[in-house]
């Protein structure tokens, strides 16, 4: 199963953001989600909504991020894990599309996950990620019925982004038993990976997916620790370390 | 082929290109059902007969359209009418708005709702359609606004409603709003998200609309039967623009009536300074749909300013954006100055206190009436009632109450 830990651009700042990406691939994450900061995160909890605010109030931009990569990206010494955007349509828009995509693809992102662009809205910029090599994972929730799932899978590219709850991102005690049929009807209908994401953190919940999915993604879990980068009273590499052995630890949970 | 700028939107929410639903896939099951619930009460006598009733002996529609003689004389031109929207219970247009949501509530069998609220005349006008119904009511407010508004988070609670002080990002409306669309993530099987302005994902900014539209409806009868005829300059004021979409809507194939819509001016043009999102926004996505905003280059939302807490929005409807860019409706902006300017000139010659928002759209009339003929017809939507807004004229006044 497949470990994808998702982090804040810019939070506090680029140099950390690297620092945090390459302590990611140390510890043998499969793939990292990298969250663009935006202003209406309308589907975020408070801890990744605060993360953004942070990184918003720092000066991000995007084009300094797609900088940063590309730097990172070339730098021989490292490997990095493939990495996928997360990121406001808000933004790809405003940015402009193609812009926005060709940076990207330059700055080494091998996908987008749009999270207010749905399966409806994605015609369009699913035919321009294609154009340039980049996936365009789409997002189902619980809530989803059948026969939209099986629209949105159509436009669907690199993994299957399974919610596992309605609702906002954010840490919570158990999975839903629903989880399980849920996934095992989406297995029905397509051949892409899935990988869910929403409410886990901790190995056990790894452990009620194995078998019925094929990847797991940790976000607020990840993001809260953040905050202590810009806590004067704390040391940078202890966070990182912090950090890192997390990621380690649910990398090993992968393996079980 | 010629088509009706009105009509609008299509199956998939969009006026031209603006519009259309741009929310997580967790919303998008629950926004169909509405559209299609929606359709099939529009299409349903009994419940139009409901709301028609409803908004007759509980609302006290139709109200005046008044014609406001002194003003008339102050301006020296054209005669001015102002359209009563603050004559209805609680004082504002926002409850032809959220009757009609709430029989659709119920009508979809769910027991509670959710609300954002500006200045709060939304959030009191969701707070007693639930009351009269009995339905569970929330309302998200920012902080800053709570400090505003006091008078409407009592009178909100008085009537059982929940009302939960946003503290994220400018702690205004906009963040009000994406706070109810959280809320709704998790409990969209057992809620309804009753939104008060004509945003928001498709079916919202056409159903709000269509609710509101009672508004320019009265407006075009009544002007017919007092004049004779229709009237040439039709004014109402845009912060999302649901009073104006009300207004404008039943006008737009009538090609002879201007119509102009007044954005919050604030303390001028730089950005952070005002809320004229047509005036200075640039098309984008906020809160589910696309239309202009005001933006930075990045697409991150600005902050906006206006003395007006029901106008302190960077965003706007759709189809305001629609209108914008066809060039039916004319968008400009007022100051904090000119509207509180027209707040006190409306309070001394005919005895009304408007609403600081309707304050805006007024103020635009005292400035464009002079140059009008005597025999021409300007009305003013004069949507809300201003006692919400006298401790802050006072302040702002530097006067005691």
């Amino acid at each position: 199963m497949a470990f994808m830990p998702f982090i804040t651009a810019g939070d506090p700042d680029l140099d950390t953001t690297v620092a945090v990406l390459k302590e990611l691939a140390h510890r043998g994450v499969d793939l990292i989600e990298v969250g663009f900061p935006y202003s209406d995160p309308i589907a975020d909890g408070p801890v990744i909504q605060e993360s953004y605010t942070r990184a918003l109030n720092n000066g991000f931009h995007v084009h300094d991020l797609f900088e940063a990569l590309k730097t990172l990206s070339a730098d021989p010494s490292i490997t990095l894990p493939p990495l996928v955007g997360m990121v406001s349509y808000a933004i790809i828009f405003r940015y402009g599309s193609d812009k926005f995509l060709n940076e990207a693809k330059a700055a080494g992102f091998s996908g987008l996950i749009v999270p207010d662009l749905p399966g409806d809205e994605a015609q369009e910029l699913a035919e321009k990620t294609k154009a340039v090599k980049l996936d365009l994972v789409q997002l189902v929730s619980p809530l989803t019925p059948e026969n939209r799932t099986k629209r949105i899978v159509q436009v669907a590219s690199g993994f299957i982004y399974c919610i596992s709850v309605a609702g906002t991102t954010g840490v919570r005690d158990e999975l839903p038993p629903e989880l399980t049929a849920h996934l095992e009807s989406l297995r029905s209908l397509t051949d892409l990976p899935l990988a869910v994401g929403f409410g886990i953190s901790n190995p056990n919940h790894v452990n009620t997916l194995r078998g019925k999915a094929d990847g797991f993604i940790i976000g607020s879990a990840i993001v809260k620790q953040f905050a202590a980068f810009s806590d004067p009273a704390q040391n940078r590499d202890a966070v990182l370390k912090a950090i890192g052995d997390y990621a380690g630890e649910m990398a090993a949970a992968t393996k079980g | 082929m010629t088509t009706s700028l009105s009509n609008v939107p299509d199956s998939a929410g969009r006026f031209g290109e603006f519009g259309r639903r741009f929310v997580p896939e967790t919303l998008m099951h629950a926004l169909e059902e509405l559209t299609s619930e929606y359709e099939k009460a529009k299409q349903d006598p009994t419940f139009q007969a409901e709301l028609d009733d409803l908004l007759k002996h509980y609302v006290g529609r139709p109200n005046p359209l008044y014609f406001a003689e002194r003003l008339t004389q102050h301006c020296g031109g054209g005669k001015i009418y102002l359209k009563r929207e603050d004559l209805n219970h609680t004082g504002a247009h926002k409850i032809n708005n959220t009757i009609g949501q709430a029989l659709l509530t119920m009508r979809m069998g769910k027991k509670r709702v959710i609300a954002e609220t500006g200045a709060g005349q939304h959030g009191v006008a969701s707070a007693v359609a639930c009351a009269r119904f009995g339905l569970d009511c929330v309302v998200y407010m920012g902080e800053e606004d709570i400090r505003r508004q006091k008078l409407n988070v009592f009178n909100m609670k008085m009537m059982g409603a929940e009302v939960r002080a946003v503290t994220s990002g400018s702690r205004t409306l906009r963040d009000a709003v994406n706070e109810a669309m959280r809320d709704w993530m998790s409990s969209v099987e057992t809620t309804h998200y009753i939104i008060g302005s004509v945003i928001g994902p498709h079916p919202f900014p056409m159903m709000v609309r269509d609710f509101q539209s009672v508004i320019g409806k009265e407006t075009r009868a009544q002007c017919l039967e007092q004049t004779g005829r229709l009237p040439d300059q039709v004014i109402a004021c845009v912060g999302g623009g649901s009073n104006s979409a009300g207004m404008f809507y039943p006008f737009i194939d009538d090609e002879s009536v201007k119509l102009i819509g007044v954005e919050a001016g604030g303390r001028g043009p730089e950005p952070g300074q005002h809320a004229s999102t047509l005036s200075y926004g640039a098309k984008g996505v906020l809160h589910g749909s696309f239309g202009y905003v005001l933006q930075d280059d990045d697409g991150q939302t600005l902050d906006v300013h206006s003395i007006s807490a029901g106008l302190d929005y960077p965003g706007v409807g759709p189809e305001h954006s629609y209108w914008k860019d066809s060039g039916r409706v004319n968008y400009t902006a007022i100051t904090d100055d000119e509207a509180l300017e027209g707040f006190q000139t409306m309070a001394k010659l005919e005895g009304i206190i408007p609403a600081i928002e309707s304050s805006h759209a007024v103020a635009h009339a005292l400035k464009v009436a002079r140059d009008t003929g005597p025999e021409e017809i300007i009305v003013i939507c004069l949507s809300g009632r201003g006692d919400k807004d006298v401790n802050e004229v006072a302040r702002l006044l530097d006067r005691d109450i």
